[in-house]
């Protein structure tokens, strides 16, 4: 038999990037198959193409044995494909059912959507799946994971038998994946097939049948869980040797340099992000803040580096109050900040590398006499940091846009650690990088620590947090529900307390 | 964005809404304050429900109230809803500004009329024909924006189609051409709108004001040059009313000089606003506007083609814009003059916005604006009485527009994707 799904050698060149080189694979019925790969080795693009949202250069696509041209969506549609994508692709103030019937409505009279119609299907669709799906609500006022299954319904009320899943893991917590790993393997025995795109190890080592490794864009071996590990798959994912672990020596926590006490923050519509926090980090410490994206951790990053007006209680740094103090009043008591969005809110990405790396010191001699800015001394100091960080760019001249992501994150901690720190506040410093610049950032870290600097770390990747943090904080819903000691905390411990469970 | 916050359900305690109170609160002391002056105790206020055109055997008894105690109830109850607001606070806050509104608008009016009469169902009458134009605008911006093209270019388009429509009209001699014209003329600054606004990704603040600066200039030129030389080009062409044709509709008590002592336009943006809202919230079309307004990426994955629900929107609010435009000449005075959409354009896309984005919202905030409107007209005769110089009783309608904008900006639901333009992966 035909397999279901065969892409054969499958080339798309984007300006300055090859994207896909010759990329083959095939996808069975009733079958897992993972597509492994670091960020920008190419596995969103080519499941773009397959999804009728790019178009080949090169290659052919075949499905049930058959040669197809998908154009659009809709096309993959009626081919029986569908795609949960990274970034649900959810209309907020619709309810489900509107969502599930969106493009695909019933009619009654040939005029009026039928929505009862549709959300008797809904329910007979999530009874059979196990996906606990309620068509009547609204999609803001559902969870993640719950988000997630509505992708999954809408999928399979359009009955695609071929489901493409891009980083579905990322915006859950370790409960969520459980579940959701849970619905895959019932999806299967049903007889869809199903291609789950990660870079997540562990996971694919858990969920999948056959695995494809792809980097820079080509196919580096497709292999089983049975015939491989982790180790093994790191290295074919990176090229080379990759250290999982990270090395440090025990703690030897100083002075406290950052207390917040009782903590309120508001988001940007007003409501309670941060919801009456605590803590104290020490000089020579991590305190790693677990939890999933959007229970407060970027509120609170922001209160405290002067970004967001605080609305209730009180933060110190080395004794000095900050609570209502400016982002520069606070940067010049020795705070670093490498923010969670890097191009947003870390670099001026239109501006040269060597104008991002004085981002914080433009005022000061020698850079600056008055109100005068003098380049030689940045060019100088740009390129006495380029080097020392080994950040890689053609030039300090160049704009900062036009660096890869690692770079781009090289550029800002050559910013923030270059001078003599007390506070660092890493926000995701790690988000969206290859293994290689992971490692690098990681080492950074633990070396300031080392130097008797406090560190707090806020990160959704509870791995990150496991590795690097002395002591581990999970918010969930604006408050920290816990605060552990490393060595004693269990990832099942801290997953609980990320679902709001409380030991 | 996707990832949604759940947190925050609990809302911080708004000064706001304490301070929103608090001004309804002083409204209600400004109405027993300003409208118990130049007042005889026992006066009498009598508010007309006929008209000239109504017959003897279906009059009806005038509305005649006494004047200082319906200033105290009114003033009493705008006074007891402020506190309220201001102490405990309303879970919705909309209909209490309506409500607000109308309660010092009332006793205006009965104070205005003390110690004499007041066509009341005149009034009404003239509310719903200067809403009109506005609730054509309105429609004509939710149209547009919910498919996420802003439009503040209704002004410009209802300009250039109020200019047409008489041309036209003149010139074949045949006013439903006119009408056709004023359509053309609306879709096609749309079109143009579209293009600049889709296609080219263009600020849509910046395109719209371009067309509204380009209507105004070129109609302004033509006005001069044509029609004021060839002035049998703009001769008066105006629809029959209703009441022309069926005579006997008007005598209708009420409801007959309220719906049938009007232009046939009146009854066309009727039927647009219930139609629009139900396709809206009811129908394909309807839900797919929606989500090409909130989220397009994910129309887009859908097979839904983005440009083509845009296009379509734009365009067919251009036609009911210029549908508005053909009202000030066809529907209303016959023959065009410079400006002569005075911003309502613009008020109405405050109706839109006040209606929170919908035909029926939309409506009842047009009728706000056409009450004020007629109010001020209705004021202007009764000059001597109420003693306001006639400048700042103009100024009225625009007053009210920033008032109700003020109060309602961060409690309507835009649509998420309103303005963006929609680039292709």
């Amino acid at each position: 038999m035909a397999p279901l799904l065969e892409l054969d050698s499958i080339t798309k060149q984007f300006p300055g990037v090859l994207a896909n080189d010759h990329i083959s694979l095939t996808l069975e019925h009733g079958e897992i198959h993972a597509l492994l790969g670091e960020n920008g080795a190419g596995k969103t693009t080519l499941m773009n193409i397959l999804y009728g949202l790019y178009h080949p250069d090169e290659g052919k696509i075949l499905v049930r044995g058959k040669e197809v041209r998908i154009s659009s969506p809709d096309q993959a549609i009626h081919l029986g494909i569908g795609m949960v994508h990274q970034h649900f692709m959810l209309i907020p103030p619709f309810t489900v059912t509107e969502n599930v019937m969106l493009g695909e409505e019933k009619l009654k009279n040939g005029v009026f959507l039928d929505r009862a119609a549709v959300a008797e299907r809904i329910r007979a669709i999530s009874e059979q799946y196990g996906l606990q799906v309620d068509p009547e609500l609204r999609i803001r006022d559902l969870s993640v994971g719950a988000q997630q299954r509505v992708e999954i319904v809408k999928i399979l009320y359009r009955q695609a038998d071929i489901l493409i899943l891009d980083e579905p893991t990322a915006v859950l917590t370790p409960e969520e994946v459980e579940d959701l790993f849970r619905i895959i393997r019932g999806l299967v025995k049903r007889g869809v097939s199903i291609i789950f795109i990660s870079h997540k190890l562990k996971e694919v080592m858990a969920i999948a049948d056959r695995i494809t490794v792809l980097r820079g864009g080509r196919v580096v071996g497709t292999t089983r869980p049975a015939e491989t590990n982790s180790a093994a798959l790191a290295r074919m994912m990176v090229g080379r040797e990759v250290i999982l672990t990270v090395d440090k020596k025990p703690a030897e926590p100083g002075d406290v340099v950052l207390d917040v006490e009782n903590l309120q923050v508001l988001n940007d519509r007003k409501q309670v992000a941060v919801d009456g926090v605590s803590f104290q980090v020490r000089a020579g410490e991590i305190l790693g803040i677990a939890g999933v994206q959007g229970n407060g951790q970027t509120e609170l990053v922001e209160a405290l580096t002067g970004l967001r007006g605080i609305t209730g209680g009180r933060t110190r740094i080395l004794g000095k109050e900050t609570t209502k103090a400016t982002p520069r009043q606070i940067l010049e008591t020795g705070v670093a900040h490498v923010p969670e969005d890097r191009q947003r809110d870390g670099l001026v990405l239109s501006f040269p590398v060597a104008d991002n790396l004085v981002l914080n010191t433009y005022y000061l001699p020698p850079i600056a006499t008055g109100i005068v800015m003098h380049r030689g001394p940045i060019l100088a100091e740009a390129e006495e940091l380029v080097e020392r960080f080994d950040i890689r760019t053609p030039s300090v001249e160049v704009p900062a846009a036009n660096l890869s992501g690692g770079n781009q994150q090289k550029v800002i901690v050559a910013r923030e650690f270059s001078r003599p720190i007390k506070l660092l506040i890493a926000s995701q410093p790690t988000r969206g990088l290859d293994v290689g610049s992971i490692e690098y950032i990681h080492r950074q870290l633990v070396e300031r620590r080392d130097n008797g600097c406090a560190v707090l770390l806020v990160s959704p990747e509870l791995d990150e947090i496991m590795s690097l943090s002395d002591r581990i904080a999970v918010m969930y819903r604006g408050k920290i529900m816990d605060i552990l000691p490393a060595e004693k905390a269990t990832r099942e411990q801290v997953g609980l307390l990320m679902a709001g469970v409380s030991a | 964005m996707a990832v949604m916050s759940r947190i925050g359900e609990k809302v911080a305690p708004l000064s706001r809404q304490r301070a929103l109170g608090i001004f309804y609160a002083v409204v209600g002391f400004l109405i027993l304050i300003l409208f118990s002056r130049d007042v005889q105790a026992g006066d009498l206020a009598t508010l007309g429900l006929n008209t000239p055109r109504s017959i003897e055997w279906v009059k009806l008894p005038d509305l005649v109230l006494p004047v200082l105690p319906t200033v105290w109830v009114l003033g009493l109850i705008t006074i007891g809803l402020g506190s309220y607001q201001a102490l405990r606070g309303f879970q919705k806050t909309g209909w209490l500004l309506g409500v607000v509104s109308l309660a010092f608008l009332s006793t205006f009016l009965v104070w205005a009329a003390r110690a004499g009469s007041f066509s009341l169902i005149g009034i009404l009458s003239a509310s719903l024909q200067l809403a009109t134009p506005i609730l054509l605008g309105a429609l004509s911006g939710v149209l547009c924006e919910r498919a996420g093209v802003v439009n503040i270019a209704i002004e410009g388009m209802m300009l250039g189609a109020a200019f047409t429509s008489v041309l036209v009209a003149n010139v074949t001699g045949d006013i439903m051409l006119g009408l056709a014209a004023a359509l053309a003329t609306g879709a096609l600054l749309a079109a143009w709108h579209a293009v600049m606004a889709i296609e080219f990704k263009m600020d849509q603040i910046i395109s719209g004001t371009v067309i509204n600066i380009f209507a105004t200039g070129l109609t302004n030129f033509l006005n001069q040059r044509v029609m004021q030389v060839y002035q049998n080009l703009n001769n008066e062409m105006t629809f029959p009313y209703i009441s022309q044709v069926f005579p006997d509709l008007a005598k209708i008590p009420i409801v007959g000089p309220l719906l049938f002592d009007q232009t046939p336009i009146v009854w066309l943006a009727l039927i647009l606003l219930v139609v629009i809202q139900v396709a809206l919230f009811r129908t394909r079309w309807g839900l797919r506007t929606r989500a090409v307004g909130e989220h397009p990426r994910a129309a887009d994955t859908l097979g839904i083609n983005v440009f083509r629900v845009r296009y379509t929107n734009v365009i067919l609010g251009g036609m009911v814009a210029g549908l508005g435009g053909a009202y000030f000449t066809l529907g209303s005075v016959g023959r065009f003059d410079k400006q002569m959409t005075n911003g309502r354009g613009f008020i109405a896309l405050a109706a839109m916005i006040f209606g929170n984005w919908t035909p029926v919202g939309s409506f009842a905030s047009s009728l706000i604006f056409g009450f004020t409107d007629a109010l001020q007209v209705k004021l202007q005769i009764l000059i001597g009485k109420v003693n306001i110089p006639s400048e700042f009783l103009l100024m009225l309608p625009y007053i009210v527009t920033m008032v109700v904008l003020a109060g309602v900006v961060g409690r309507v639901m835009m649509p998420a994707a309103d303005g963006q333009p929609y680039k292709k992966q």
